[in-house]
C-alpha cells in the first residue's frame, strides 16, 4: 500500500514533467503528418485512400510510441542521475525500487496520452475521408473506415511501447544515456525479426551462430507478436485469444525487465 | 543522554578507478565522528576532500565499502529516518518543467502530509526563503542562486530534526549568503542539528559549535573550533593611515614589523600577546585613523596540509592500506 502510493506520487510527477516536455511537439509533428498525407493521398489515389492512411497511421502511431518510450524512458532515470535531481528525492522516504516503479507507470500514463491522442487523430481523419464517399465503394474496402478493430492494433501498439519503456529502463538504471538508447533499439530492431532467429540453424552451418540466435530467441521479446496492423487493415480478425496471450507475454517480460532494473537501481552508486 | 545525531564508525569508501583494470580508489577511509543533538556542525576541507562523499553515504546515495553510520539512532539505510531529515546536496537542480511550487507539492506528498498542512508548508517554507511570485514559474527559468534558495526550502520542508547542508554558499551572492547564515542560526536557536560541508573558514567560523576537518579522506581533526590551535591567533594585522613619524617611531619596539603600504599608510605587525587595543588607542590619540584591524590565522588550507603530512606523506591513502579487518 506504502509502495503502491509513493510510486504514485512519482508516476504523476513524471507524467506532468513529461507532457510538458518532448510530447506535447510529438502529438502536433504526428497530426500534422498524418493531416498532410491524407489529403496528399486523397487526390493520388482512388478507392485506397482508406487503406493506406489506416496503415500510414498505425505505422505512425507505433513509430511516434516507440520513439517516445525509448527517449524519455531513457532521460527518466538517467536524465535523474546525470542532473542530481535524484540526490533530494532520495533523502526523501522513498524507496530506490519504488521511485523505479512510479518513473514507469508515470511514463506509461504519458504514453496513454500519447496514443489516445493519435488514436482520436486518426479516426478523425478517417471520418472526413469516409464521408461522402458512395456506399458501392465503402462496400469494396476490406474493413469499414470506422473500423473498431483498429482499436486492438492500437492496443497492441501500446503494449509493444509498454515493453519498450520497461527495456529502456532496464538499461538505463546501470549505463549512460547513449548507450542505453543503442542497446534499446538494438533490442527492439532484432526482437521484430525474433521468429527468424528461432530457424536461424536451418539457414546456416555454424553450430554456435545457431546457439546464440537461439538464445537470443529465447531472452529478447518477439515484437512481431504485437504487430497485427496489416491484418486489421485488410481486414482479418484477430482473436480475443491472440490479443490476450500478447498481452500475457508482454506482462511476463516488462515484470522481469522492472524486478531487473529495481535490483540493479537499489545497488547503484550515485557518483 | 540521548543517542547522537548524527554517528558514523570506521566509515569508508572506495571507488573502482579505470575502465579495463578498474582498482580501488579510496575517496573515505574509516570516518568516525559523532555529532550531538542540536549542534551546528561545520564539515570542513579542501576540494575532493571526501566531504561530498561522506554525505552522500549519510544519504545512502553510494553504499559504504566498510563502516556503517547512524541518523537519530536509526541506520542510515532506514527509510522512516528520512522523514526526520532534510538534504541540501551541491549545486542542487531540479526537475526543468516544475515550478517551485509543485517541486515542494511533489515532496510534501512523498512526506505523506495532508493536503491542508501541505499547502500551508510550502507557502510558509518559501515566503522564508524569499521565494516570491517566482512560485509559480518554472525552475528551468530560475538563477543558480535562485535554485539554491529552492534546494533550501525542499530540505526545509519537512521541518527537519537534523539538516544536512553540502555547501550551502555556493552560487549565492553576499545577500544571500547572509540569509542563509541567518536561517541557519535561527535552525540553531530552535533546537535543529545541522551538519553542513564547506571549504570557506569564514562560514564555519560564524555558525559551528563544532568541526571536523577532512583532508584526503581521512579526519584529520575534530572539536571546537576555537580549541583547535592552528585556528589560535597568531598576531594582528593593524593597518593605520594620517600615522605621525613620531608616533611610529613609538611604536616600532612593540611591534614585530611595520610595512609602509603607501605615503603615510602602514601595515603594523603585532604579536598575539601585544594588545593591539592600547596600541591603537594611542595611535588614535596621536592623530591616525584606522583602516583595519584583523587577527592573523593559518589558513584552512596549511592546516590541512600540515595535518596530513602529520599522518602519513600527504598522499591519499590507497584502498588497501588500514583497512578494517
Amino acid at each position: 500500500m506504502r509502495t503502491a502510493r509513493a510510486a504514485g506520487i512519482v508516476a504523476i510527477a513524471v507524467f506532468r514533467e513529461s507532457v510538458r516536455d518532448k510530447i506535447f511537439y510529438n502529438l502536433v509533428l504526428f497530426a500534422v503528418l498524418l493531416v498532410g498525407a491524407s489529403v496528399l493521398i486523397g487526390q493520388l489515389t482512388a478507392g485506397q485512400d482508406v487503406k493506406i492512411i489506416k496503415d500510414l497511421g498505425l505505422s505512425a502511431t507505433s513509430v511516434f510510441g516507440v520513439f517516445v518510450a525509448i527517449f524519455v524512458g531513457i532521460s527518466l532515470v538517467s536524465k535523474e542521475v546525470d542532473r542530481r535531481s535524484v540526490y533530494p528525492l532520495l533523502a526523501k522516504p522513498i524507496r530506490r525500487s519504488e521511485l523505479i516503479a512510479g518513473k514507469y507507470a508515470g511514463l506509461l500514463l504519458t504514453l496513454l496520452l500519447n496514443t489516445a491522442v493519435m488514436t482520436i487523430a486518426l479516426y478523425t481523419v478517417l471520418f472526413f475521408l469516409s464521408r461522402g464517399v458512395p456506399e458501392n465503394i465503402q462496400h469494396a474496402w476490406d474493413a469499414p473506415a470506422l473500423d473498431p478493430a483498429l482499436l486492438k492494433a492500437i492496443a497492441l501498439i501500446y503494449v509493444d511501447v509498454a515493453v519498450v519503456t520497461a527495456v529502456a529502463l532496464f538499461f538505463s538504471s546501470y549505463s549512460s544515456p547513449m548507450l542505453s538508447a543503442v542497446f534499446t533499439l538494438g533490442v527492439y530492431v532484432v526482437g521484430q525479426f525474433n521468429a527468424d532467429l528461432k530457424r536461424f540453424d536451418q539457414i546456416v552451418s555454424a553450430p554456435a551462430a545457431a546457439i546464440i540466435a537461439k538464445t537470443a530467441y529465447y531472452v529478447l521479446p518477439d515484437f512481431s507478436r504485437f504487430d497485427v496492423k496489416l491484418a486489421v487493415v485488410h481486414g482479418v480478425p484477430v482473436s480475443g485469444a491472440y490479443m490476450t496471450s500478447a498481452v500475457l507475454y508482454a506482462l511476463a517480460y516488462i515484470a522481469a525487465l522492472l524486478f531487473g532494473a529495481m535490483a540493479i537501481f537499489s545497488r547503484r552508486d550515485f557518483k | 543522554m540521548s543517542a547522537p545525531a548524527i554517528r558514523t564508525r570506521e566509515l569508508t569508501k572506495d571507488f573502482p578507478v579505470g575502465f579495463w583494470r578498474p582498482r580501488p580508489y579510496r575517496a573515505l577511509d574509516r570516518l568516525s565522528i559523532d555529532v550531538a543533538q542540536g549542534d551546528v556542525f561545520g564539515f570542513l576541507g579542501p576540494n575532493g576532500a571526501g566531504k561530498t562523499t561522506t554525505l552522500k553515504l549519510l544519504m545512502q546515495l553510494v553504499f559504504p565499502t566498510s563502516g556503517d553510520a547512524e541518523i537519530l539512532g536509526r541506520p542510515v539505510g532506514d527509510v522512516a529516518v528520512r522523514r526526520r531529515i532534510g538534504y541540501l546536496p551541491e549545486n542542487p537542480y531540479f526537475y526543468d518543467h516544475l515550478t517551485a511550487e509543485e517541486l515542494l507539492e511533489y515532496y510534501g506528498r512523498l512526506f505523506g502530509m495532508p493536503a491542508a498542512e501541505r499547502r500551508g508548508r510550502i507557502a510558509a517554507t518559501l515566503d522564508r526563503l524569499g521565494i516570491g511570485a517566482e512560485r509559480r514559474l518554472q525552475l528551468r527559468k530560475f538563477s543558480k542562486g535562485m535554485l539554491q534558495r529552492v534546494g533550501l526550502a525542499q530540505a526545509l520542508l519537512n521541518d527537519p530534526e537534523v539538516l544536512f547542508l553540502d555547501e550551502p554558499m555556493s552560487g549565492l551572492d553576499p545577500l544571500g549568503r547572509r540569509d542563509v547564515r541567518a536561517l541557519i542560526l535561527e535552525l540553531r536557536d530552535a533546537g535543529r542539528t545541522i551538519f553542513f560541508s564547506s571549504h570557506i573558514l569564514s562560514d564555519a567560523e560564524a555558525l559551528c559549535s563544532r568541526v571536523a576537518i577532512v583532508a584526503k579522506g581521512r579526519l584529520a581533526g575534530a572539536g571546537r573550533l576555537a580549541d583547535m590551535q592552528e585556528f589560535a591567533v597568531k598576531g594582528w594585522e593593524l593597518v593605520m593611515a594620517n600615522v605621525p613619524a613620531s608616533a611610529l617611531d613609538r611604536l616600532r619596539p612593540r611591534a614585530r614589523g611595520v610595512v609602509t603600504i603607501a605615503a603615510d599608510r602602514y601595515a603594523i605587525d603585532i604579536a598575539p600577546d601585544g594588545h593591539p587595543e592600547g596600541l591603537l588607542r594611542e595611535l588614535i590619540a596621536a592623530g591616525a585613523t584606522l583602516v583595519s584591524l584583523n587577527p592573523v590565522r593559518e589558513t584552512l588550507e596549511d592546516v590541512f596540509v600540515r595535518r596530513v603530512s602529520a599522518v602519513g606523506d600527504g598522499a591519499r591513502p590507497s584502498a588497501g592500506e588500514g583497512r578494517p579487518r
